[in-house]
C-alpha cells in the first residue's frame, strides 16, 4: 500500500508498504531516514522514539498506516523543529554577529552534518553525553519534547520523561547533566 | 494483510462484521510487538486512531465514559480526581511513550492478567460498553475476563468505553516490579473505598490466570466495618483485621511460578500490597471525615 505524510515539514509518499509494517521501517529503510534506531522493536528502549502529530512515540509500535496524513519529526528534523519553535515564542532572528559569521555550508539531510544543531543537541555534545550514540536521537527527541512542555524540569521530571530511553554506555549522570544544561539555556534564553 | 481504515464507527463496526478475523490495532502497543517479532499476521488490521470519539470521554452524573482509546497519559493527567485508581495503574505502565499510545481499550482487547488497568476497574466498579452492527451491550467487569488473555467479546464486537463509577471514596493503586519503569507487573493490587455503599472493592493482577477481585478478603471487610461502625466513628483499622484482610487477598490468588516470580512470593506480596493499601485508602477516609467534620 501507499503512505503519504509529512516528515519533518516536507511532504513524503512511501510505496510498497508492507500492510504491517511499523512507521520506524518506512522512516529507516524506505525514506532514508536512519535517525531513528531500531534496537528492540518491542518498545522497550525509546530509541526509535519520533513525534507523531507532536506526541513522543516509540516509531516501532506504530503501524505505517497509521501514520496516513500525519505529521511526523525524527531527530533529523528536530534542529528545524525547535528553531520553527523558538520563533513561535519569538525568540527568533539572526543576531548581526550571526550574520557576519553566516556562510554557505554543505548540509546532508542523511548524517546532518554542516547543519545547525538543536540546543538539546548541542548540549549533548558540549555535557560529553554520548558515546555509541545509538541511544541518542531517541533521547534527544524525548527530552527535546518534555523542554517544550516544561521550562524548569526538575530530576525527577528528567527521569520521568526520559525513563522510557534506554542507555546501555553512559550510565545516565550525563545524559542527566546535558538535559540540565539545555534546561538552563533554555532558561537564560542563550 | 489488509489494512482497513474506517474513519467512522459506524464503518469499523461494519467492517468487524464483514471480516470477524480482523484484528483491531489502536495504539498497537501489544499488536505491533506481535506482529514485529511475527507471532501474529493477521488477514486483515484495523486501525481505530481514525476514529475521534474513542479518544474521547465523558463525565455522566456518577460514572465516567471513557473512550477505548484514551491514552495512559490524558488518564493520568485529566481523571485524577474522578478515577483515582485507574489514574494511578495508568502511571505505572511502561513508559511515557507508550503510555502517549496505548489506552484501556487495548489492556481489555489483551485481557493478560498482568494488564495494569485491570485491578484499578475491578476496584472501582466498571462495564464494558462493547458494540457490533447487532447492537450495544454492557459487559459488567466481573464477567469480562473468561481465561488466559481471553475476553467476553464476540467476533463481531469492538470495545467502544468502559463505564467507571466515579470515586466516591479514596483509591489506591500499588505494583510489585523490579524497577520504576517499563515493568511488567510481578503482581498488583487495587482497592477502592465506597463510603456511599459502605464498601470495598478489591482488585488483583498477575496473580491468577485472569484478573480477579478478592471476594471472600472484601466480605470479611465489609461484615467487619459495618460491625465495629468504623464508616461512622473513622476508627483506626486494627492490625489484626488488616491481617485477616490481607490474608485473605493472598489466598484469592492463584499464581504460578514464573521468570518474574514465584507463586509463594506473589501470594505472600498480594498481602503485602492489600494490607499497605487498606492502610493508605483508610487513613486517607479518616483524614478526608474528620476534615469535613471540622467544616461543619
Ligand atoms: C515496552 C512495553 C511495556 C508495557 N508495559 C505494560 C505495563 O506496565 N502494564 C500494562 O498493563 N501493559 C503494558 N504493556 C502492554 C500494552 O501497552 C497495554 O496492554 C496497552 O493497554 C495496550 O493498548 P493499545 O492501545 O496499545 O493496544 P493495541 O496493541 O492496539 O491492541 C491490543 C489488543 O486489543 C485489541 N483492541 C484494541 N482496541 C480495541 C477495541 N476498541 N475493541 C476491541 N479490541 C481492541 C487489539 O486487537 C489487540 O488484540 C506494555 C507494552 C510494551 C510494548
Ligand atoms: S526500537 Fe522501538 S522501542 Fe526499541
Ligand atoms: S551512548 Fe551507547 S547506548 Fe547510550
Amino acid at each position: 500500500m501507499r503512505v503519504s505524510f509529512t516528515v519533518n515539514g516536507r511532504p513524503q509518499e512511501a510505496d510498497d508498504v508492507w500492510e504491517g509494517e511499523s512507521l520506524l521501517y518506512v522512516l529507516r529503510e524506505r525514506l532514508g531516514l536512519p535517525g531513528s534506531k531500531n534496537a528492540c522493536e518491542q518498545g522497550e528502549c525509546g530509541s526509535c522514539t519520533v513525534r507523531l502529530d507532536g506526541v513522543p512515540v516509540c516509531s516501532c509500535l506504530v503501524a505505517a498506516g497509521q501514520a496516513e496524513g500525519r505529521e511526523v519529526v525524527t531527530v533529523e528534523g528536530l534542529a528545524e523543529y525547535a528553531k520553527e519553535r523558538a520563533c513561535t515564542t519569538g525568540a527568533c532572528g539572526t543576531s548581526l554577529d550571526e550574520a557576519r559569521r553566516w556562510a554557505a555550508k554543505g548540509t546532508d539531510s542523511q548524517t546532518g552534518e554542516g547543519v545547525e544543531l538543536s540546543p538539546v543537541q548541542q548540549a549533548f555534545i558540549d555535557a560529553g553525553a554520548v558515546q555509541c550514540g545509538f541511544c541518542t536521537p531517541g533521547l534527544l527527541v524525548a527530552a527535546d519534547e518534555m523542554l517544550e512542555r516544561n521550562r524548569n524540569p526538575t530530576d525527577a521530571d528528567i527521569r520521568e520523561a526520559l525513563s522510557g530511553n534506554l542507555c546501555r554506555c553512559t550510565g545516565y549522570e550525563k545524559i542527566m547533566d546535558a538535559v540540565r544544561l539545555a534546561a538552563a539555556r533554555q532558561s537564560e534564553g542563550v | 494483510m489488509d489494512f482497513l481504515r474506517p474513519a467512522t464507527w459506524e464503518e469499523a463496526l461494519a467492517a468487524k462484521a464483514e471480516h470477524p478475523t480482523a484484528v483491531p490495532i489502536a495504539g498497537g502497543t501489544d499488536v505491533m510487538v506481535e506482529i514485529n517479532f511475527d507471532h501474529r499476521r493477521p488477514e486483515y488490521l484495523m486501525d481505530l486512531n481514525r476514529i475521534g470519539e474513542l479518544h474521547e470521554w465523558e463525565t455522566e452524573d456518577d460514572s465516567v465514559r471513557l473512550g477505548a482509546s484514551v491514552p495512559y497519559s490524558k488518564i493520568m493527567e485529566r481523571l485524577r480526581t474522578e478515577l483515582p485508581g485507574l489514574a494511578l495503574a495508568s502511571h505505572t505502565v511502561a513508559s511515557p511513550q507508550i503510555r502517549n499510545r496505548g489506552g484501556v481499550g487495548g489492556n481489555l482487547g489483551t485481557a493478560s492478567p498482568a494488564g495494569d488497568a485491570h485491578p484499578a476497574l475491578l476496584a472501582a466498579g466498571a462495564e464494558v460498553e462493547v458494540a457490533s452492527v447487532r447492537g450495544t451491550r454492557l459487559i459488567p467487569i466481573d464477567d469480562f475476563y473468561t481465561g488466559v488473555k481471553r475476553n467476553a467479546l464476540a467476533p463481531d464486537e469492538l470495545i467502544r468505553a468502559v463505564r467507571v463509577k466515579k470515586a466516591d471514596g479514596p483509591q489506591q493503586y500499588a505494583k510489585v516490579g523490579t524497577r520504576n519503569a517499563m515493568v511488567i507487573a510481578v503482581c498488583a493490587f487495587g482497592l477502592a473505598l465506597h463510603p456511599e455503599t459502605r464498601t470495598v472493592r478489591t482488585g488483583i493482577g498477575s496473580a491468577a490466570p485472569t484478573p480477579v477481585r478478592a471476594r471472600a478478603a472484601e466480605e470479611f471487610l465489609n461484615a467487619a466495618l459495618e460491625e465495629g461502625g468504623f464508616w461512622d466513628n473513622g476508627r483506626i483499622i486494627t492490625p489484626s483485621l488488616a491481617r485477616q484482610f490481607a490474608e485473605l487477598c493472598a489466598a484469592a490468588c492463584n499464581p504460578i511460578d514464573d521468570v518474574r516470580g514465584t507463586a509463594t512470593y506473589r501470594r505472600h506480596a498480594v498481602g503485602v500490597l492489600a494490607r499497605r493499601t487498606l492502610t493508605w485508602t483508610w487513613e486517607s477516609y479518616r483524614g478526608s471525615a474528620r476534615t469535613s467534620k471540622g467544616a461543619a
